[in-house]
């Protein structure tokens, strides 16, 4: 993962308080973040988050309610889109059906007062790239949704934008397929060195891609940060449960000292856990979050000095790599999610159902996460 | 048992039906091509003898001619007219947020639902009120306002047939609204575009009530049949004429059946 340094003068795409309202719905609601150059920038969200809305008031066809949005430093309010520095790839992927796939590309080259020959020869270069020699003369229905969708990046690429918007590029295509066109995307976006901006519904998706990410809600950024971070330190109980799996237990602070708070929780009793940020004092009521895989089971309990709490195992989903058990402790609303390696589950006991089992983790495994 | 599926199975009545159906619309318009070719003035049973006799006599027929050259003439002037408003209406109407839209597209389509007799008469009314001359041009704007419609409804499937963020590309790579237009908008819109002329085209061409109340001294070829109506001796020529535009309108129907849903499936099956 790359985790490109955040000084503000590297900002190369800024929205700075930025609104959009349709009618009486807010889309967007105050939204400030940066985008460096040459980033690989993810806005993530539900559908309805105004994700999309972010993207196209970058590509000028939404203009902000309130605020300004400014790419290399110009401000782009007045910008119409057909003289922005960005290009987009639609969702729908939008290739024009009356023309072929050369003139799809060559396109928007008419307006940059681009010598023929050298048209010919990006065109070519632009084919290349996306792995498509000798499409040229295809028309759109004779594609596959793959291939189109190379055909939109190229023709969005060819232009040399600034920044490269991609609307759920990969949304219409299959699984497996996806998850190529992610690394070719990535690869992608590596040669040219283009700042891309993604947006995408799918988390999984968005940690494999991008170098950092906006994780957005009801039209606000809850978090932005490297995908990393992301997972390991989520700023709330929102931001945690949208990104990969997680178990939530309610817990009082009864003590907080070097650096460690001493903890009262509804089912994992009192236990310690290291203190992260400055809500954690005496007497708050917040939420501790432990991952899946953070978490151990064992048939019998530990005598490894590691905090352990007893269980009953209620459903288990096996997923080829690991397992899923599903344990109900005694004071926990819902069952915490325990992943274990393959291994370990095919170990001498058989886990059944209704089995009494121990969890134990890790003090450092634990996220302190505010009450909302 | 049988292993074809039971929508495929034969259906006798429905056969019957259909026959039954294809008869009763077509039969009575298959008499005319075939009367148009009996060597007998009177419309009568038992046919005569083959003869071409009225085609030759048809294309003798001077005043003919220059009814069939009124009703071409006002035809085409109203369907370009009447395609051309509705490709700004229709374009308006679904890229546009225009206050009131619902009600605005209601009135446009008004036209095809009122009763042509109480607008020739309205409109009659209006223009001598106004002391405008009754002439060609004012049956050509009657067929404008009862075309405007359909060239609308026509022009609005097409319209929203194909995905917009196409023009929002043609947008994003470089092309100003108007290059847009001529570029992607129109290429993609054209079939939509040459159907709702051939459709306008053909409700002007067959018009009579409008042209009956609102025309002048030229007749348009509908008056004109109409008036040889009265004259047993001339009718045949009529029904010679007939055939010729029956032929002519099988093709035109045909042609913009096809331009409709010609294109449609690429822009449609993109996603």
């Amino acid at each position: 993962m790359t985790n490109n340094s955040m000084t503000n003068n590297d900002a190369f795409v800024s929205l700075a308080d930025v609104s959009k309202h349709f009618g009486s719905v807010v889309a967007v609601d105050h939204l400030s973040f940066t985008i460096n150059s040459g980033e690989f920038f993810s806005l993530l969200g539900p559908s309805g988050c105004g994700k999309t809305t972010v993207l196209r008031m970058l590509g000028g066809f939404e203009s902000p309610t309130t605020g300004e949005i400014y790419i290399d430093g110009a401000p782009m309010s007045e910008v119409p889109p057909h003289h922005r520095p960005t290009n987009m790839v639609f969702q729908s992927y939008a290739i024009f059906p009356h023309l072929n796939v050369r003139a799809n590309i060559a396109y928007g080259l008419r307006y940059d007062k681009i010598e023929k020959a050298e048209v010919e020869r990006r065109v070519e270069e632009a084919l290349e790239m996306v792995k498509l020699p000798g499409f040229g003369k295809r028309r759109s229905n004779e594609l596959s949704g793959g291939q189109r969708q190379r055909v939109a990046l190229a023709r969005a690429l060819i232009k040399r934008p600034k920044v490269l918007l991609l609307d759920e590029p990969l949304g219409a295509l299959d699984k497996k397929l996806r998850e190529e066109m992610q690394l070719e995307l990535r690869a992608l976006q590596e040669s040219v060195g283009i700042t891309f901006i993604f947006v995408t519904h799918d988390q999984e998706e968005a940690l494999t891609l991008s170098s950092r990410i906006a994780v957005m809600a009801r039209g606000k950024a809850l978090q932005v940060a490297s995908p990393k971070d992301l997972y390991n330190h989520p700023v709330s109980v929102e931001v945690a449960d949208f990104i990969g799996q997680m178990n939530f237990v309610e817990a009082q602070v009864m003590d907080v000292r070097n650096g460690e708070a001493v903890l009262d929780t509804a089912g994992l009793g009192k236990i310690t856990a290291p203190v992260n940020s400055d809500f954690v004092h005496k007497g708050a009521a917040i939420i501790v979050a432990i991952r899946p895989e953070k978490m151990l089971l064992s048939a019998e309990r530990g005598s490894d000095g590691r905090a352990t709490v007893q269980g009953t195992i209620k459903t288990s989903a096996y997923l080829g790599d690991r397992n899923y058990f599903y344990v109900s402790v005694d004071g926990c609303e819902k069952p915490l999610a325990v992943a274990t390696p393959e291994a370990q589950a095919s170990g001498e006991k058989p886990l059944d159902r209704e089995s009494t089992v121990w969890l134990s983790w890790a003090d450092n495994g634990l996220i302190l996460l505010p009450h909302d | 048992m049988t292993d074809v599926a039971y929508i495929d199975r034969p259906n006798r009545p429905l056969y019957v039906y259909a026959i039954g159906y294809l008869a009763f619309l077509y039969i009575p318009v298959l008499f005319l091509p075939m009367f148009s070719f009996n060597d007998n003035i009177y419309i009568t049973f038992p046919l005569k003898g083959f003869t071409t006799q009225w085609y030759v006599e048809m294309f003798k027929d001077e005043p003919m001619w220059a009814a069939l050259n009124n009703s071409l003439r006002v035809a085409c002037v109203s369907s370009t007219i009447a395609t051309l408003l509705g490709l700004l209406g229709a374009k308006a109407v679904t890229r546009y947020q225009i206050p009131g839209v619902k009600p605005i597209v209601f009135i446009i389509m008004l036209p095809m639902v009122i009763p042509l007799i109480i607008m020739g008469v309205a409109l009659l009314i209006l223009v001598t009120r106004l002391g405008i001359d009754l002439s060609l041009y004012t049956i050509g704007m009657a067929h404008v306002l009862i075309s405007v419609p359909f060239a609308m409804a026509t022009l609005i499937s097409r319209f929203e047939g194909f995905d917009k963020s196409m023009e929002e590309a043609s947008l994003d790579l470089g092309a100003g609204p108007w290059s847009t237009f001529w570029r992607v908008t129109l290429p993609i819109v054209a079939p939509g575009v040459l159907a709702s002329f051939l459709l306008c085209f053909t409700i002007s061409f067959d018009e009579f009530l409008m042209a009956f109340f609102l025309g002048g001294t030229e007749p348009t070829l509908p008056i004109f049949i109409w008036g040889k109506l009265r004259f047993p001796f001339r009718l045949p020529g009529v029904l010679a004429l007939g055939s010729l535009i029956l032929m002519i309108s099988f093709v035109v129907v045909f042609i913009s059946l096809r331009l409709r849903r010609w294109g449609v499936e690429d822009t449609q099956s993109g996603i």
